[in-house]
């Protein structure tokens, strides 16, 4: 016997199982996943967008607005000479286009290398209730651009913040064919807390999310 | 070795309860800060419960299900029934795919089944990533002593020498430069592993993916690098949808660490598409049972619902005491307690279900309301009826039993008993040696009674 069958046949014996209750409870199932249960909702009190820019600050990113996308390459210059991090960054392809040159940085759209410093990424959607960015991998949204650099730099669309992951995952069945490899929630820099539960940033991943959303777009 | 030993060594390790106290209030703190955010905790714990038990109420159909939808986007279904299945399906992976290097995010299956043994036996080089884990592998494969801080009894002077040691680098003082270190040592296996293994805190039936929680990265790391991944994950970690995986993600970091949300909280299923520029090529699961299936629809299967968050070892007095090398295998805490006598068998952890004060602490944290002091106490009950108990403690309960059914002989055991210790005393109000049980006066004294007993004194009275 396979362990499938041992492991299945062993939980069914102990279940009770046969084929009428399997029948019914084959159904119920069926019915379950078609109208699921919600758990309870947490409060978004107030603007969504002041909601998601506060939980990400708490979660130690770094948040600014900008009012239209020719804004974008300028924020992104201050950032990185604020932070006198490299004027180097690879972006993804939908981002090539935002004028890098002309604000003085040496943007690439192609594969990340480990030895990259910042990536430029946007996002599916971001969530108020915990400051979440959501990202899908994809031929033009790898997921290791968000997380081999040192620098995360996250576009977020206004439009695009919902209020809870619920909203995300109806935002996701019904604007995608079907679920991406991989489905990312990014709140903040890498950490660990495992020396001394001392909280330390840049554990693997990016020492530093930088967040810019995008109003009115 | 029982836990009775390890608990006194450990109780005299300075080091350690130094550590326990720090971190003790650490967890306990920022989870009550964490749940205060939610509106309603308690219907929150009361919709994980009831959603984790849809689940196990039909766990075959529902595992059946996730099979079929993990297939239908291209991973392939293993199970294995113990550790040593474990094992031999993922050397077997490993081997087909010409593997050489593993990197692994934290698993406590892999733990459960000494995955990494094997693959070394097999030629495989296994790479902890979890800094607490790789920590521990780099010490001679020291176990972990939290299942979400594997490294809880350590101080940071011993991780600065330990560096030392084996990367040949100049020792550092600071935790910053430690975690850095660590960072640089790892990221070149991360880039050169074949093969990622990860654990998985839950297993969507409805889209046949797994959820993993991380905070450093390394989930990330060992789920996209590489060319093939291996799921190892118990079969009781499926959950039906997406809204319900939402409704847990509310409780598990909270409940873990105090957080509102991990950093990285990762929804992977299946293969790379053919376009994608990462991602695996190659997905497996191994849904392992390893004593879990034993447990359906019994009287521990409560015990199944259990999301592995820690907060009921935080919050455990016995726990916060003692640390988790105490408890002897891979959980500790009374989530522990549990496991570990239903997963390796009664008899050999005999002293485990003693381990608690029975305070419901740990009940009260649990986000999906196990009833842990019912299942203790239901392990003892256990013990009992399978003579597991110790002669004398058998022998004293049953003439305990017989004298209590004898009301005349028992009153006058009692009085005897009363002005027995009574003159031990001495004059004194307490005794500082007790005669029948001199352990139990090792650390402190047994007050005197005062001579005659409550029935004596009632009957005085009235």
């Amino acid at each position: 016997m396979s362990s499938r069958e041992d492991i299945l046949g062993r939980i069914r014996a102990r279940l009770g199982r046969n084929p009428d209750n399997a029948a019914s409870a084959r159904a119920a199932i069926d019915s379950y996943l078609g109208a699921p249960d919600q758990g309870p909702q947490p409060r978004i009190a107030g603007d969504r967008v002041a909601h998601f820019r506060e939980k990400s600050e708490a979660q130690s990113s770094t948040v600014e607005e900008v009012l239209t996308p020719a804004a974008l390459a300028p924020a992104v210059a201050r950032y990185l000479a604020r932070h006198e991090l490299p004027r180097q960054a690879v972006c993804w392809p939908e981002f090539s286009g935002l004028g890098w040159r002309e604000a003085g940085l040496d943007v690439e759209s192609r594969g990340v290398l480990g030895t990259d410093l910042v990536g430029i990424t946007g996002c599916f959607c971001a969530v108020a209730e915990t400051g979440s960015l959501m990202l899908c991998s994809g031929p033009e949204t790898p997921a290791a651009l968000s997380l081999l650099p040192e620098t995360h730099i996250a576009i977020v669309p206004a439009a695009r913040i919902v209020s809870r992951m619920e909203e995300a995952w109806r935002l996701a069945r019904a604007e995608l064919p079907e679920l991406p490899r991989a489905l990312n929630f990014i709140s903040g820099p890498s950490r660990t807390g495992d020396i001394e539960q001392t909280i330390v940033l840049g554990a693997h991943g990016p020492y530093r999310v930088h967040i810019i959303i995008l109003r009115g777009h | 070795m029982h836990f009775k030993a390890r608990a006194g060594q450990k109780l005299a390790d300075v080091v350690l309860q130094e550590n326990l106290r720090k971190a003790k209030s650490k967890f306990v703190d920022m989870r009550a800060r964490a749940i205060a955010e939610l509106d309603d905790f308690e219907a929150t714990r009361e919709a994980a419960k009831v959603l984790r038990d849809r689940t196990l109420d039909d766990l075959d159909l529902w595992l059946e299900r996730f099979e079929l939808e993990a297939t239908r986007r291209g991973a392939t279904v293993l199970w294995a029934k113990d550790g040593a299945e474990v094992c031999q399906r993922v050397v077997d992976i490993a081997r087909r795919h010409g593997v050489k290097k593993v990197t692994k995010s934290k698993s406590m299956l892999s733990e459960e089944a000494g995955l990494n043994q094997a693959l070394e036996d097999a030629g495989i080089q296994p790479v902890e990533t979890d800094l607490g884990e790789y920590i521990l592998q780099i010490n001679d494969n020291e176990p972990p002593s939290h299942i979400i801080a594997p490294v809880f009894h350590k101080r940071k002077e011993e991780v600065s020498a330990l560096f030392a040691r084996v990367h040949k680098l100049a020792a550092k003082t600071d935790i910053e430069a430690m975690t850095r270190e660590a960072r640089e040592v790892l990221r070149p296996h991360f880039l050169s592993a074949d093969m990622g293994i990860s654990g998985g805190n839950f297993l969507v039936a409805e889209t046949g993916s797994v959820a993993l929680v991380t905070n450093e990265g390394n989930g990330r790391m060992v789920t996209t690098l590489p060319r093939v991944h291996v799921v190892v994950t118990g079969i009781e970690k499926v959950i039906p949808t997406l809204e319900d995986l939402a409704t847990l993600m509310r409780l598990l970091p909270r409940s873990a660490t105090g957080q509102s949300i991990s950093n990285y909280f990762s929804l992977l299923t299946g293969v790379k598409h053919a376009e994608d520029q990462d991602g695996p090529a190659h997905m497996y699961f191994v849904l392992v049972d390893s004593g879990r299936a034993d447990l359906v629809g019994g009287e521990f299967a409560e015990m199944l619902r259990c999301i592995r968050c820690g907060a009921c070892m935080n919050h455990c007095p016995v726990y916060q005491a003692v640390g988790g090398h105490a408890y002897g295998w891979v959980y500790p805490g009374p989530m522990g307690s549990i496991l570990t006598p239903l997963f390796a068998g009664i008899e050999n952890a005999v002293d485990l279900p003693q381990a608690a004060t029975l305070c419901n602490q740990c009940g009260v944290v649990c986000p999906v309301k196990i009833p842990l002091p019912d299942l203790l106490r239901r392990l003892r009950e256990k013990q009992v009826e399978q003579r597991l108990r110790p002669t004398a403690e058998r022998l004293a309960l049953t003439a305990w039993a017989w004298l209590a059914r004898h009301p005349a002989l028992y009153a006058l055991a009692t009085r005897i008993g009363v002005r027995y210790l009574k003159w031990l005393a001495g004059g004194e109000d307490r005794i500082r040696v007790l005669g029948l049980a001199p352990e139990w006066t090792l650390g402190r004294d047994f007050p005197a009674p005062e001579g005659k007993t409550f029935r004596e004194l009632y009957a005085q009275k009235h």
